[in-house]
């Protein structure tokens, strides 16, 4: 018997009888002032959210709120002119001098401040993590209540890597003080596009 | 290292509160996170039923758990993630340290899990010459301090900040006296952000793994475990059987209670879905038992693998608070790892379900509706039958039983179940039991408990 046998038979042996799945469907909640409600949490949980209307609006934010003397890297070709674009071919060591990544999310969620995105925005899983800042850009049509209608709208999702990001890196490891920036990045800003 | 002590419960817990003000603070800084998870439970109108759609989903889990394990192992194979079985914890040791050795890689990085913890993996491929540095930066503390983790979500909140700052000197050279917690995060994060770019090899726990689609789930707040597993080429992910979920779907569930619970935040920053290997990576998942299956087939003991590992019925246990989570000399500590401990162990851990007040507590605060503290007092009652108990544990275990012979009395009397929980502790308060060492006592009832019963008794016939 190998141990994978071994341990099925095992959980066969032991696991009681069958109870069934509750009905989550119920678990809808409000679709009022999303926006409002995503830059307010978003907020509590120290990120910095802008409601902007274009492109544009969103360079001269960049421009004015971070180093451009430092790398910064982008997933988004409307921005090719201004910055690097991120490869998905070289080695994701190669951006641990990152100080700015500029990448698309999905979805937002209201009730937690998270945005959803899948390793195909991110241009490699890892520039969402390494990069000292994130800014992130969503539709504002996109933004979702709760995390019940999150999953709803993933579906079954064909990527390899996807992740909530939900705020600046932290930890409060040290006598419960809060410190924002543990390992990934030190802020994080999200642009909400109208 | 880690595995210190053979001494029990109560008299490192009496080590512990020699420290009067430690132990205020530790109280205090546990009680405030407790707090902060009422008020974000308190947001979410729907909160109780999703703590009951939680608990349901997961005794599914558990009365299905063969076929979806069956179903997350064929999909995970699909994603062209590789398998292994452990059996124990000195198995699923092995099996890493094989892998490691396939590709002749020494040094691993590895973020917070619980289960490599409870494996001692981290000694065990020390002694084969691999260095492993814990990446969750409680985690590293508790390492370069030679300790184990004494909460689950918080694994050195027992430790001021000065000690930090002197541990970081010592390991770190950083300046004496430092103890500010943004400067010694910062030269954590100088350090460690070295070692994830250095690191071939990863290691990662698991928060959730769905069957449906045979992804798998990390939580945290620091962004350790993708910042270690973005830039490995091998990719190690260990997880307790019990740690499956039918469909992605009851993801929703697990996630919005979970920070929650844990911390009152809306969500864990990081909630990151690992599904397929990168381009040219290696991923391998190990499911472990390591005595799962054991509690699996306790009637009364089973539920505890419904645990999501929230920390939160520590956070709130008044013994835990005031007696540290290494005075349970287990990994898992507090009174979610009172009910798993003797599973384990009996004998080692005997003297866990005791350390208790039974004042319900926890399980009024687990996201999944363990009945914790129902099961500490089936545990005693095993303990005592099977002959494990100490003498003054069963001499206690009198008077508790004595106290609860009648469940169902209290039970029928609202006012004198309400009345019985406020006032147990007060009860317990004797030379019988070893808890109140060193604690003020508090003042008495006006009448004895003894004397009370039988007035109501009477009363009521
Ligand atoms: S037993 Fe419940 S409260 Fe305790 S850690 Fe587990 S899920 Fe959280």
């Amino acid at each position: 018997m190998t141990t994978r046998e071994k341990i099925l038979a095992s959980v066969l042996a032991n696991q009681p009888a069958a109870t069934p799945l509750p009905d989550i469907s119920m678990f809808k909640n409000g679709s009022d002032a999303l926006v409002e409600k995503y830059m307010q949490v978003f907020k509590t949980i120290g990120g910095l959210s802008h409601v902007v209307t274009d492109i544009a609006a969103i360079k001269q934010l960049i421009t004015e709120n971070f180093d451009t003397s430092k790398r910064i890297a982008t997933t988004l070709a409307e921005f090719g002119d201004s910055f690097e674009l991120i490869s998905d071919a070289v080695d994701p060591h190669s951006y641990s001098d990152l100080e700015l990544a500029i990448i698309r999310a999905h979805f937002s969620v209201a009730e937690n401040g998270a945005v959803w995105l899948s390793d195909e925005l991110m241009g490699q899983r890892i520039i969402p993590y390494i990069c000292q800042h994130l800014a992130v850009i969503v539709d504002a049509e996109t933004i979702v209540p709760t995390l019940h209608e999150a999953y709803e709208k993933i579906g079954a999702g064909n990527y390899g890597f996807g992740g909530f990001i939900g705020g600046p890196s932290k930890t409060a490891d040290i006598e419960q003080a809060l410190v924002l920036g543990a390992h990934g990045p030190l802020s994080m800003t999200v642009f909400i596009l109208k | 290292m880690r595995e210190a002590t053979t001494k029990d419960h109560a008299s490192l817990a009496g080590a512990f509160i020699k420290d009067e003000k430690r132990v205020d603070w530790h109280d205090g800084a546990l009680w405030y996170i407790r707090e902060k998870r009422d008020i974000a439970a308190k947001q979410i109108p729907e909160w109780e039923h999703l703590r009951e759609a939680a608990s349901m989903i997961k005794s599914n889990v558990i009365s299905n758990l063969h076929e979806y394990l069956l179903q997350f192992e064929s999909n995970l194979k699909k994603n062209g993630v590789t398998v292994h079985w452990a059996d124990s914890a000195e198995e699923h040791n092995q099996i890493v340290y094989s892998i490691l050795k396939a590709k002749e890689i020494n040094q691993m990085v590895k973020s917070k899990s619980m289960l490599t913890e409870e494996c001692h993996l981290n000694e065990y491929l020390e002694e084969r010459g691999i260095e492993v540095i814990n990446s969750d930066l409680g985690e590293y503390i508790q390492q370069i301090d030679n300790e184990p983790p004494s909460h689950i979500v918080l694994p050195c909140i027992h430790k001021r900040k000065e000690e930090i700052g002197e541990l970081f000197h010592e390991h770190l050279g950083t300046e004496k006296g430092l103890s500010d917690p943004t400067l010694l995060t910062r030269v954590a994060r100088k350090h460690l952000r070295n070692i994830f770019l250095t690191r071939r090899a990863a290691l990662t726990g698991v928060n959730f793994a769905v069957a449906e689609t045979g992804e798998y789930v990390v939580c945290t707040n620091e962004g350790n475990a993708d910042m270690g597993a973005h830039l490995s080429e091998v990719q190690i992910a260990s997880m307790g059987l019990e740690k499956v979920i039918p469909q992605k779907k009851h993801l929703g569930v697990f996630l919005r209670l979970l920070a929650r619970s844990a911390t009152g935040q809306p969500i864990t920053i990081y909630s990151s879905h690992y599904k397929k290997p990168r381009k040219g990576q290696e991923m391998h998942l190990i499911l472990v038992d390591a005595g799962r299956t054991r509690q699996l087939g306790r009637k009364d003991f089973r539920d505890s693998l419904k645990c999501i590992k929230c920390g939160s019925c520590m956070n709130t246990c008044p013994v835990y608070r005031k007696s540290g989570g290494l005075s349970y000399h287990n990994t898992i500590s507090g009174p979610i790892g009172a009910i798993l401990a003797p599973n384990l162990d009996m004998k080692r851990h005997e003297d866990l379900p005791f350390a208790s007040t039974l004042c319900g507590s926890c399980s009024n605060v687990c996201p999944v509706k363990i009945n914790i503290h129902d099961q500490l007092y089936k545990w005693r009652q095993v303990i005592v039958k099977e002959g494990y108990a100490t003498k003054t544990k069963t001499l206690g275990m009198k008077t508790m039983a004595w106290t609860f012979s009648s469940p169902e009395k209290f039970k029928k009397t609202g006012r004198a179940g309400r009345w019985f929980l406020k006032y147990f502790p007060f009860l317990i308060n004797n030379k019988l039991n070893p808890w109140y060492k060193q604690r003020d006592m508090p003042e008495g009832p006006s009448e004895s408990f003894g004397e009370w019963f039988v007035k109501n008794e009477n009363k009521k016939s």
